[in-house]
């Protein structure tokens, strides 16, 4: 009798168990469903043509957009993806086609640590190296913080495209008289060439919602900001500025920013996601 | 296909055999020495970022030596720092996160590849990886907007049921320690399930057909079994979600509540290392007060930095056994 008693138990514990962990999935599941459900309703409903091509209004004063946000951000990533790409891209050609040594496991290993760094601290050294001396914020502050934050992860993607690629390619090339470097230049990088694009792209998707690397570096501004030198808006700061704000018009377009920048970022994502979906594992 | 194109072409008319030879010496020592010192530059970066850091924060540490680590005045006025609210504050609300993040991530994790069929439990991880990727600015804004006021509704209910412990005493006014956790529970979440997932997947099939053959009930073989041998692996997610909420800035400083009191009610408004350089970096007048938080960016690298290593540390060993 026990005995049935204790099976039934088991039994009892294992439908329980289960069915939590499928809540626990629910839940997971749920939130982006509710995430993006909410951003879509609640920015899109405020969102005008205004956002994309007017400046902030003064405060009180009702519409504005964000058009400077917009190209501020445009201008970061530019400089984010001329700082990060190359030395990102061609250590991971370093690490996949020369590596093997003692010196290799090191920049392995110090890239994976730059990738734990927090962004706020990347930005304590943006700042340090070029504001500090500068004496003023700048869009060149801002770029050189996101693109450190790059370059780890073009790095490891670059790295792990290039490594996908057979070795038979290679071997080909080198057969038919090709040197190391032609091989690498003309055979293996053109063949690993829509992953590391795809993997560049997931990186600028990822950094282009990153907000506190540009807070003290290239800051804010409420009007346009020509060149590089001077402080500029971004997307993710002005979201950041007007949640904040006590004024209801402002958590209004900070929610329709949010909402453009949300799309912008899944966008991205899904996109890339598609690409490689016929490869297993994608480097984050 | 692109790449046997570009081999036919790429290998050319022959020309004279001395010159080819010195080209191809010239463009294999090329590409080795570009590669590498892009390679170098990322060492460079990374020890140009820790002697910034470090040199930086110089009058700070000069002037508060270890004290700066376990005092809690933080008065820009008096010039006075110390950074234990902020720990504090930063050490708390990564614990309610993993406390709320570890069961549901690792349970649905389970799910997902123990339980859900394939196609299912695909499109559900890309579902929730697709949240690890949403910019946490965006957390920050649900969090003021959504979070808060639906934390506001629930606390009465939290209230009476724990109330009687210290941790859920005092007024509460929606921006909290709690808050903060729970915002970052949800950007956890994502990170532990798609790793924990896979080393979960990857646990051999004669495990589990053994312990099913010896009687055991689905839960049991996916708890005494295929969990203990994932484990290592787990963990590592679990360290790696804790350095990205330790460092976690944005989501934190716009549900924390931003004040430097240490208080144990998790209902209480607290300050996080990330959220008071973010906050006061601008602000910040004399170079003591910069440099003081400068040390924090340090204090905030070295805590990420030892955990990540531990992280890695964990996937070492499950990668020898």
């Amino acid at each position: 009798m026990s005995g049935s008693l204790h099976l039934l138990r088991r039994k009892a514990v294992n439908v329980a168990m289960l069915t939590l962990t499928g809540l626990c999935t629910l839940v997971a599941a749920g939130t982006l469903v509710f995430i993006l459900s909410y951003l879509v309703i609640h920015g899109a409903k405020s969102l005008s043509w205004d956002f994309f091509t007017k400046l902030p209004a003064p405060v009180g004063e009702a519409g504005g957009g964000m058009a400077n946000a917009i190209v501020g951000s445009a201008k970061l990533l530019l400089i984010a993806t001329l700082v990060g790409v190359p030395i990102g891209f061609l250590g991971g050609v370093y690490l996949a086609e020369f590596g093997g040594t003692t010196f290799s496991f090191i920049v392995r290993y110090v890239t994976d640590l730059l990738n734990g760094v927090p962004s706020i601290v990347i930005a304590i050294f943006a700042y340090t190296m070029i504001v500090l001396p500068q004496k003023h914020f700048s869009t060149l502050a801002g770029g050189l913080a996101l693109g450190v934050m790059m370059i780890p992860i073009a790095v490891r993607s670059s790295e792990e495209f290039l490594r996908a690629v057979p070795m038979s390619l290679r071997e080909g090339a080198v057969a038919l008289g090709a040197s190391k470097a032609q091989a690498i230049f003309t055979v293996v990088i053109p063949a690993a060439k829509n992953g590391i694009i795809t993997g560049i792209m997931l990186n600028l998707a990822r950094v282009a919602g990153e907000t506190a690397p540009l807070l003290f570096t290239s800051f804010s501004n409420r009007y346009w900001s020509p060149g590089w030198e001077q402080p500029t808006a971004a997307l993710p700061v002005m979201i950041f500025t007007y949640a904040i704000a006590p004024y209801e018009d402002w958590h209004e377009q900070a929610w329709s920013a949010g909402f453009v920048l949300l799309a912008l970022v899944l966008a991205v994502n899904i996109f890339a996601r598609m690409i490689l979906s016929k490869r297993k594992h994608v480097a984050r | 296909m692109a790449a046997s194109t570009t081999l036919a072409s790429g290998a050319g008319p022959a020309r004279p055999a001395r010159s080819v030879w010195q080209r191809v010496r010239a463009g294999d020592n090329l590409a080795y020495s570009v590669t590498l010192g892009a390679a170098s530059a990322i060492l460079l970066i990374t020890g140009l970022l820790v002697y910034e850091l470090y040199a930086h924060s110089a009058a700070s540490r000069a002037k508060f030596g270890w004290q700066f680590l376990f005092t809690s005045t933080w008065d820009p006025v008096a010039d006075q720092y110390g950074a234990l609210p902020f720990i504090y504050g930063t050490v708390v609300t990564s614990a309610v996160a993993l406390f709320i993040g570890i069961p549901l991530g690792v349970g649905a994790a389970i799910f997902l590849a123990e339980l859900a069929p394939p196609r299912i439990s695909d499109g559900l991880t890309f579902l929730i990886e697709l949240l690890a990727a949403v910019p946490s600015v965006i957390y920050g804004l649900l969090g003021i907007f959504i979070l808060v006021p639906i934390l506001r509704q629930v606390e009465p209910a939290i209230r009476a049921v724990l109330g009687w412990t210290p941790l859920f005493q005092g007024p509460f006014y929606g921006v909290s320690l709690f808050s903060a956790g729970v915002v970052l529970a949800v950007m956890i979440v994502p990170f532990i399930i798609s790793i924990s997932r896979e080393v979960i997947r990857a646990v051999p099939a004669d495990q589990r057909e053994a312990a099913l053959a010896l009687g055991a009930t689905r839960w049991e073989m996916t708890w005494d079994v295929v969990v203990p041998y994932a484990k290592n692996g787990i963990m590592a997610s679990i360290f790696l979600a804790l350095a990205r909420s330790l460092g976690e800035t944005m989501a934190v400083t716009m549900v924390v509540g931003n004040d430097p009191k240490i208080r144990a009610s998790l209902f209480a408004p607290g300050y996080s290392i990330a959220a008071v350089i973010a906050n006061e970096f601008t602000e910040a007048t004399g170079d003591m007060y910069t440099s003081a938080l400068i040390e924090l960016g340090l204090v905030l690298f070295a805590l990420t930095i030892v955990i990540n290593g531990a992280a890695r540390l964990l996937v070492a060993r499950r990668n020898v056994a």
